[in-house]
């Protein structure tokens, strides 16, 4: 029970059950408020539902009296949006001995903060939801910085420019619209719309039109430049806005290669591999008398290094030396051998050299037929070199045999 | 020759060519409208990582932190040396970090000689590092060595009361930082509405001495009072640290300013279907489906469905069944 009374500036003070203190009033502090409420306006015999009416007013205003004292001694800065409160007029003048105090102390301290944000949060209009009572919050006091910057204004696009400069409205169109071809309700735009280029059936021809044109495709072609156009426009509003940071936040601009030559056109996109042989390319054509760049690290080494052909060596040696001479073997082996018909076709060979021949009496004589006088001397001469050119080891044996 | 030459870079570095990239997916799109710059603000998302050294109450600091915020918290339990908060150039990692994750908070653990058992708890504006404190933790109590009654223990997420005790945190500079920086640490989403069935915790924090504060969180326990306003009483639950403030960073000026910015105009959200006449005030539109009249559930019941209709018609056919037999019979 003694806990309900706490001393504070010499006065008794007793722990009510709102939580505020109460001032224990004295004998003749409470003779004086018996007095104010049974004298007043109206200095008739009053009934006890008014005096206690009455007690009460004048209880309210005591409590009053009694909050404010409370409050100068100790002000809390409550912010109830955060639901934060600082005390900042507490200070330990010697610090509490044991672990035990300075946690109790602390917890004491808090508990009075705690209590002061929740009179003022439970005295906030509420409403009755499924959960339980909501209450609408005020926003913070507390200012905090923010974690991004404030988004700017998007700037006007070059249509939207001009359209303000001319006094042009929007109007607010339709998403159907009436169709007279096949009378129906259509989209204005997308799938299976109003005028689209593949419902046209005819168009008639003007006198300003040129005979070899053909006016489908004019009209597609337009409309692609139409389309590009407006993608330009569009791309050129939207570096606009990235330059004065208002770009929206689903868009982003990238940039794609730069063109090196003359013309607009951006080179081809070059391969893994490609890459890695010109690197290498000039990786050995930067180098001189075997030194070459040093490596960035993190870089791989070349994959092809040194030379790409093999050469034999000159001098014969006693394993490596004997290698051409396989190398020349093995060659002769392959055309001079049984088997050599499977690599030189025989039959064939003398095919072609007798359909070669009947062709060039077959040419003679439509020539001698048709001119005397063309140019033999060419064709037998062109005949000759290929003939040698063809079979060249058979016209060698023969001659050979011959 | 050369004059030329460069006139041709500089004319081809003007006309960079750039192409647009949109999400093609409704996800992605969505996403990055979360990441965009707002005029109002949400709660801000926190990084919990570490450095290369950290001891065993390090250890549990951040595993809790990272239990008391769950619902917007980042936790990656890699090393990291390459972060060092307080010089210039060890930001980097954690900008792109924090860039990658979309956290505007980081608590920042690393144990040494030198600074044992060292929280750095910072803050980002616009991803680059805006200010920071650097605090060691002594006398740790973790969330298991606290006995009390579980049904009392605070739900994931709800908002916190936060105390703060003390005229430390009104005359020294860095208790100042520090109580701003544990402020927007702890309080979590910006609400308009608060159930207040739902509140169940606070933080209280006491400046012991210039540069020692005493955190603790504590479970709420609302108990009958006589008015409206319940009596609290607070039950330690979760853990309870001594922070010794070691050194902090505050931010430049202009950069200050900035970040306090605040938006003063807020458009008008539109509410669809209702407009205003200067005659008749506010109107509303209602929009009514189309009545389909053939397909609802007529009120009176079909005559075929009628009891005393099916049994006069059960009667009939027994008697005609009866009749047959009698002709057959005969």
């Amino acid at each position: 029970m003694a806990k309900r009374y706490i001393v504070n500036d010499g006065k008794l003070f007793k722990r009510g059950l709102s939580g505020i203190r109460l001032r224990r009033l004295s004998g003749d502090e409470a003779m004086e408020v018996m007095h104010q409420s049974h004298a007043g306006t109206l200095a008739e015999h009053q009934g006890g539902l008014w005096v206690c009416k009455k007690l009460i007013c004048l209880l309210a205003a005591s409590r009053g009296k009694v909050k404010m004292e409370m409050e100068t001694q100790k002000p809390f800065q409550v912010d109830v949006g955060n639901l934060l409160a600082f005390n900042p007029f507490h200070n330990f003048s010697s610090l509490p001995t044991s672990r035990d105090e300075l946690v109790k102390e602390c917890l004491e301290e808090g508990t009075k903060l705690i209590q002061a944000v929740a009179d003022s949060l439970f005295n906030l209009p509420s409403t009755e939801d499924v959960d339980g009572p909501l209450v609408k919050l005020p926003p913070p006091t507390t200012k905090l910085p923010r974690e991004k910057h404030l988004p700017k204004p998007k700037p006007p696009t070059k249509w939207e420019e001009f359209a303000k400069k001319k006094g042009i409205k929007k109007r607010k169109k339709d998403k159907v619209v009436w169709d007279e071809q096949t009378g129906t309700w259509k989209r204005r735009f997308g799938y299976d719309r109003v005028n689209d280029d593949k419902d046209i059936p005819i168009i008639e021809a003007k006198m300003t039109d040129e005979p070899g044109e053909d006016p489908f495709a004019k009209r597609q072609d337009d409309k692609k430049k139409r389309v590009e156009k407006q993608e330009k426009n569009r791309l050129q509003n939207l570096k606009q806005a990235a330059k004065l940071g208002a770009l929206p936040s689903h868009v982003q601009l990238a940039a794609t290669a730069l063109p090196i030559t003359g013309t607009q056109a951006p080179p081809k996109k070059v391969t893994k591999d490609e890459l890695g042989n010109v690197a290498g390319m000039a990786a050995t054509s930067t180098a001189s008398g075997g030194k070459f760049d040093r490596k960035l690290p993190g870089e791989k080494p070349a994959k092809k290094q040194g030379k790409h052909r093999k050469f034999l060596p000159v001098i014969e040696g006693s394993g490596i030396g004997s290698r051409e001479k396989e190398q020349t073997e093995n060659v002769l082996n392959k055309l001079i051998s049984k088997h050599s018909h499977g690599i030189l076709n025989v039959g064939k060979a003398v095919t072609m050299y007798n359909v070669k021949k009947e062709k060039k009496a077959r040419n003679r004589k439509n020539q001698e037929g048709k001119s005397s006088s063309t140019s033999n001397k060419l064709k037998p001469k062109k005949q000759l070199h290929k003939k040698a050119a063809k079979k060249g080891p058979e016209s060698s044996k023969k001659r050979k045999a011959k | 020759m050369h004059l030329y030459t460069l006139q041709t870079l500089r004319f081809c570095s003007s006309a960079i060519m750039m192409r647009i990239k949109t999400p093609k997916n409704g996800r992605v799109r969505r996403e990055l409208e979360k990441r965009a710059p707002k005029l109002v603000e949400t709660g801000k998302k926190t990084l919990i990582l570490q450095g290369t050294k950290t001891s065993g109450t390090l250890n549990g600091v951040l595993s809790e932190i990272y239990h008391l915020k769950k619902g917007g918290a980042v936790r990656f339990t890699r090393k990291n040396d390459n972060i060092r908060p307080f010089e210039s150039g060890g930001e980097t990692s954690l900008e792109f970090f924090s860039l990658k994750t979309d956290c505007s908070l980081f608590v920042y653990g690393s144990h040494s000689k030198k600074r044992p058992n060292n929280l750095v708890i910072g803050r980002m504006y616009d991803h680059h590092v805006y200010d920071l404190v650097e605090v060691g933790v002594e006398n740790f109590k973790s969330i298991e060595s606290f006995n009390y009654d579980k049904k009392m223990a605070p739900r994931v997420g709800s908002k916190p009361f936060i105390a703060f005790v003390g005229e430390g945190f009104e005359n020294v500079d860095e208790l100042k930082h520090l109580k701003e920086v544990l402020l927007d640490l702890l309080r979590g989403e910006v609400v308009e509405n608060i159930n207040l069935a739902g509140v169940d915790r606070a933080y209280v924090c006491t400046a012991i001495s210039s540069n020692k504060v005493y955190l603790t969180h504590c479970a709420l326990r609302l108990k009958k009072s006589g008015t409206v306003v319940p009596r609290m009483e607070l039950v330690e639950v979760g853990p309870s640290m001594d922070l010794v403030v070691r050194r902090h960073r505050l931010p430049n000026e202009g950069l200050r300013k900035e970040a306090m910015r605040t938006a003063k105009d807020q458009p008008k959200k539109k509410i669809k279907n209702v407009s205003s006449d200067a005659i008749e005030g506010t109107i509303g539109k209602i929009y009514i489906p189309d009545q389909k009249v053939g397909d609802v559930a007529l009120p009176n019941k079909a005559k075929g469905v009628k009891r005393e209709r099916r049994e006069a018609k059960k009667k009939e056919a027994n008697e005609r069944a009866s009749k047959k037999q009698k002709e057959e019979s005969e």
